[in-house]
């Protein structure tokens, strides 16, 4: 298990581990920003406003079908997937390539969250693509990326 | 001979056609371990398939 990092750092280990994420974002409770993948804030926020419609709809859905809290969710079209994982008191989204690794992806959205340091994640909104970008300094990476396109 | 091609032909669309179906799925996990899956074309999965659509269209 990694030791607590900020919501940006969680983030760029996620992409590094992950070659079938592509756009992610953390979100707090009230769907606050922590971190995103989009480098620039505008879309990172275009992003999110996105999401919102379908995590409603999806509660709405999970609450009339009597299923308690929603903590997970798989949208799979054949342009690509959305998944979505809640744990304690946040979220994190992430969209992929069509036809993913299902359990696979879950397992590393659940990582990254579990890994996120309670105080460390009220640092807002850091971009993360593709490495740790601004980030502070970079965790000990426990898996390198793997292709798992097969 | 013509009409075993044509045959062929069909079913195979058929085929392409069911098994990208398959590929388009909305499941909804609750934290005590249920699941729901929501019915392929119903309102309700078409409705969180349109919306998915809509967010892999945002420029990452």
């Amino acid at each position: 298990m990694l030791s607590g990092m900020d919501a940006a750092q969680a983030l760029a280990d996620l992409t590094e581990i992950s070659s079938q994420v592509h756009q992610v974002a953390i979100l707090d409770r009230d769907r606050t920003l922590l971190a995103a993948t989009a480098r620039d804030p505008l879309r990172a926020e275009r992003f999110v406003a996105a999401l919102t419609p379908l995590l409603e709809e999806a509660e709405r859905l999970a609450r009339s079908r009597g299923l308690p809290e929603l903590d997970q969710l798989e949208v799979s079209t054949l342009e690509g997937s959305i998944f979505a994982v809640r744990q304690d008191d946040r979220l994190i989204v992430a969209t992929t390539r069509p036809d993913p690794t299902v359990g696979l992806v879950f397992y590393d959205l659940k990582h990254c969250l579990g890994s996120i340091d309670d105080g460390a994640a009220e640092a807002r909104h850091e971009p993360a693509a593709n490495g740790a970008g601004e980030a502070a300094e970079p965790a000990p990476r426990r898996r390198r990326k793997a292709d798992t396109s097969a | 001979m013509l009409v075993l091609v044509l045959g062929a032909l069909a079913a195979s669309a058929m085929y392409r056609r069911r098994s990208a179906r398959r590929l388009e799925r909305v499941e909804l996990y609750a934290a005590d371990g249920s699941m729901a899956s929501l019915p392929e074309g119903s309102v309700d999965a078409e409705r969180m398939l349109s919306l998915a659509r809509d967010i892999l269209s945002v420029p990452g």
